[in-house]
């Protein structure tokens, strides 16, 4: 199954409505049924850390959307997979899961301006005093995405049903700014659009993308289990294990001694 | 209305590395100390522990421990003739918040100053001429500190044993020690810990400076090389080089904290109060204007207090302390038009940004096991300690391959020419993740009579009082200065075996929207002149005695390193003062 025609089936699935709960997936193979009895298919449709097998690494996974409609899910699924794309090794933006982060992002706190400083008088200023839009991310995304969708229903083809040519055209084209989205500068959005998708690329799959930790495997980052006192001098080894998330917990094996509390001897004083 | 509280004797507006040190040393004094602090409490176990703590988004790209600027920014302008803008995303610096401060998230980068900093004027005068430094830029106001390296070397040595600073001394008494730095300050004795173990990237640079006749040596780490009982008789832990340092907080009681060298033994202080959550709006002072009687915060739950107190405290991040004083009248805020007043005179930052170094992909650099502060680098170009004279400015960098960690999100290099995104951009990636050096250059930063800090006259806080403004950009000095560095870096680059090469070196105009330092200095500088200083050389205000400004914001112009361990060592300078002289006879310690 090609990378179109993968994303065809999503946004046709989401087009009808169908809510993909674990419950519901849509009729499937044999592998969804078999995911859904030993209950791994809610390790794909949930923000955790357990590789998923309902779907391959090299197909998207399953996203139920809270915060993106059908459409903006659409347009999102399609540019990721043009911002990092899959190749003959490794899976893209798209397979990894960085729409569902997205979405859960901007639908939660960080989306309603966390850590923002939000207060106006609102002034553009200079590139050097950085972002000085009244939007929340979340208002960002909405304002941007309909715009964009709203320019190409006049030009006739929605961004996921162009040529992959085009789409990288058509986002150089927003990357190279100087066209207003909604009130959002195209650069603007274009910049927030990148950096979501590459926190997401890397970031650990507790948040729902990253995905096998694909990204990890690729760059030979070992993940959240990190303790080289043992290895820090062996000069250029290669580490080849698996990495491992924060979602391995579970296994306790970053734990350390409980039995190291910071001491404070007794009549100190 | 406030409720008014039973009387203290000291209050320290911030619980970071300043307040933590001055509560433990004025409470084993005798006196009673409330810290006030705008952060919830926090503790290694429950709060610090993996793997939860190394979460790179979280911490590293949503910075949770971070001061929470919804509530409470800075606003930011180049230059006085445009509009200061509030800085809605931290990005260039980024201040702690919680007990501990910034001095929880810090790297453990773990320097003294040179002796030439302390007299950076007197010293350039007298070796340069004053023809040179108004040469360098008559806009430039670097001043004396009123202190000396010597009468700061026993409090050095004294904040480096409760640190438990893991290095290698290079100059004892006069004497150079091998495989220390030879150009270092005389120390009075070795580190307390032997260096942390180096990595390879450290190995690489260490053959490469050599090979051009540099003297590398280990960085000094706050990052425990072995177990280590401080001399509060706190146990501190061998770091494990888990690459999640700075920006996070150490799980393994390896990194020097206050909650890992000073709170185990002050929190059991019967004495000691540390109330979380309480936003300082001001200190208050009697009629006279010249005596502070104590504070005024607001607690969580919305509810206003007066803290009476003899003896305030400034312990906050050293932008904070320099809006504390603005917000509090206390002392005369600064003129850019006139060059008069003192409070906001003075800011100054960091010159930061080296090279990237493409290695050949048959070598493995790791840079995920690294330590805050394991690098291996050179002090041949800090300071002042190569000649000026034909160059054309002052100061100066540290130059090393310091690298933190591997974190992807923040670790992700790619040579010059790759696109930005796409197939290609992700293969370079792939390709170069593992082979790729960073060398940090890492240095001074003049003051400038046109760069300073005041009250916002336009933006607030959530509870309705202005931000601190800052107006900043680096002299051209300092840019002059990085980029003859940033030349010298990429030879070593090269005598490192680089197959490709990014140079380094700031620019101007400076930005806030890429990291840069969290070594903000100024604005509220020490001195022997009231004129030209906000306290004077015990960190005292000048015309309010019962009020010290204790950190950072007293260094007249930024040092070439990293300044937490000059920090501590200044405070307890401060506080020797302090408890030695100021509690028997409360009034000015040194008369204007």
């Amino acid at each position: 199954m090609s990378d179109i025609s993968r994303r065809t089936v999503l946004t046709a699935t989401a087009a009808a409505g169908a809510t993909i709960l674990p419950a519901a997936l849509p009729s499937g193979s044999i592998d969804d049924l078999v995911s859904i009895c030993s209950g791994e298919a809610r390790a794909a449709a949930t923000p955790a850390a357990t590789p998923s097998s309902a779907t391959t690494p090299d197909q998207a996974p399953r996203t139920t959307y809270l915060f993106f409609n059908d459409q903006e899910a659409a347009l999102i699924e399609a540019a990721v997979a043009r911002l990092i794309p899959k190749d003959e090794q490794w899976g893209g933006a798209l397979e990894a899961g960085v729409p569902n982060y997205m979405d859960k992002q901007l639908g939660g706190a960080w989306g309603a301006g966390e850590r923002l400083y939000r207060s106006g008088p609102w002034h553009q200023g200079e590139w050097t005093q950085g972002y000085q839009l009244p939007f929340t991310p979340a208002e960002l995304f909405h304002a941007a995405l309909a715009a964009i969708n709203r320019d190409l229903a006049t030009a006739g083809t929605p961004f996921a049903k162009m040529s992959a040519d085009d789409q990288d055209a058509y986002l150089k084209k927003l990357e190279a700014g100087g066209q207003d989205l909604g009130g959002v500068p195209s650069d603007v959005f274009f910049d927030h659009l990148w950096e979501l998708t590459l926190e997401d690329f890397f970031s650990d799959p507790v948040y729902g993308g990253n995905r096998d930790m694909v990204s990890w495997r690729m760059i030979g980052f070992p993940g959240a289990y990190a303790s080289y006192y043992e290895l820090v001098d062996q000069h250029g080894i290669k580490i080849d294990r698996p990495p491992t998330s924060l979602g391995e917990d579970l296994y306790r094996h970053i734990h350390i001694d409980p039995n190291i509390p910071a001491y404070a001897p007794p009549n100190n004083k | 209305m406030a409720t008014l509280l039973k009387p203290v004797d000291v209050v320290t507006i911030g619980v970071g590395l300043t307040g933590s040190l001055a509560a433990l040393e004025l409470g084993q004094a005798g006196l009673k100390v409330v810290g006030l602090e705008r952060g919830s409490g926090r503790e290694t176990v429950p709060d610090f522990q993996s793997p939860p703590i190394h979460d790179e988004l979280r911490f590293a790209i949503r910075k949770a421990f971070m001061q929470d600027n919804a509530k409470v920014a800075v606003t930011f302008r180049n230059a006085s003739d445009q509009t200061a803008l509030p800085i809605r995303r931290w990005e260039s610096f980024l201040p702690g918040q919680g007990p501990g401060g910034s001095f929880v998230h810090w790297n453990g980068q773990s320097f003294r100053a040179q002796v030439a900093d302390f007299i950076w004027r007197t010293h350039t005068i007298q070796r340069y001429g004053q023809k040179f430094l108004d040469s360098c830029g008559p806009e430039l106001t670097i001043q004396d500190w009123g202190v000396t390296y010597d009468d700061m070397e026993p409090y050095y040595a004294r904040f480096e044993n409760l640190c438990g600073v893991s290095g290698k001394a290079g100059n004892i008494k006069g004497q150079i020690q091998p495989g220390g730095n030879p150009l270092e300050a005389p120390r009075s004795g070795e580190y307390p810990n032997p260096p942390q173990k180096e990595p390879h990237f450290g190995a690489i640079f260490r053959k490469g400076a050599e090979s051009l006749g540099y003297h590398p040596y280990p960085q000094p780490s706050s990052n425990l090389s072995r177990a280590y009982t401080n001399p509060l008789g706190i146990k501190m832990e061998t770091c494990i080089f888990c690459g999640f340092c700075e920006r996070f907080a150490c799980p393994h009681y390896a990194k020097a904290s206050p909650q890992t060298i000073i709170l185990p033994v002050l929190l059991q202080d019967p004495n000691y109060e540390l109330p979380a959550l309480c936003e300082v709006l001001r200190i208050n002072l009697d009629s006279t204007r010249k005596k502070a009687t104590g504070v005024t915060y607001v607690d969580d739950t919305g509810q206003e207090f007066e803290q009476p107190t003899e003896l305030v405290l400034i312990t906050a991040f050293p932008l904070n302390n320099v809006r504390t004083l603005l917000l509090s009248g206390i002392g005369e805020p600064y003129d850019p038009k006139t060059g008069n007043g003192v409070v906001g005179r003075n800011y100054s930052y960091q010159t930061t940004g080296g090279p990237t170094i493409f290695m050949d992909e048959s070598i493995n650099v790791n840079p995920f096991m690294a330590s805050g502060a394991c690098g291996t680098m050179i002090d041949d170009f800090s300071g002042d300690n190569f000649d000026h004279s034909n160059l054309g400015f002052i100061g100066g960098q540290y130059v090393g391959a310091i690298m933190t960690n591997g974190r992807p999100i923040e670790f992700h290099p790619t040579p010059t020419g790759t696109p930005t995104w796409g197939l290609e951009w992700k293969q370079a990636v792939a390709r170069h993740y593992n082979h790729t050096i960073l060398v940090q250059q890492h240095g001074t930063s003049a003051s400038s009579r046109l760069n300073y800090l005041d009250l916002d006259p336009m933006y607030k806080d959530a509870w309705g009082q202005p931000l601190l403004r800052m107006t900043f950009d680096f002299p051209e000095n300092d840019i002059r200065m990085s980029q003859y560095i940033a030349d010298k870096v990429v030879e070593i680059g090269r005598a490192m075996g680089g197959k490709q090469i990014i140079r380094g070196g700031t620019k101007r105009p400076y930005s806030v929207t890429f990291y840069q330092s969290t070594h903000n200095a100024g604005g509220a500088i020490m001195g022997d002149d009231p004129k030209t200083s906000a306290v004077n050389q015990y960190l005292q205000c000048w015309n309010v005695p019962n009020v010290f400004s204790l950190g950072a914001s007293a260094f007249p112009q930024n040092i070439t390193y990293n300044y937490s361990i000059t920090i501590g060592a200044l405070t307890l300078w401060a506080l020797d003062a302090i408890k030695n002289k100021y509690l028997k006879s409360p009034g000015p310690l040194v008369h204007s």
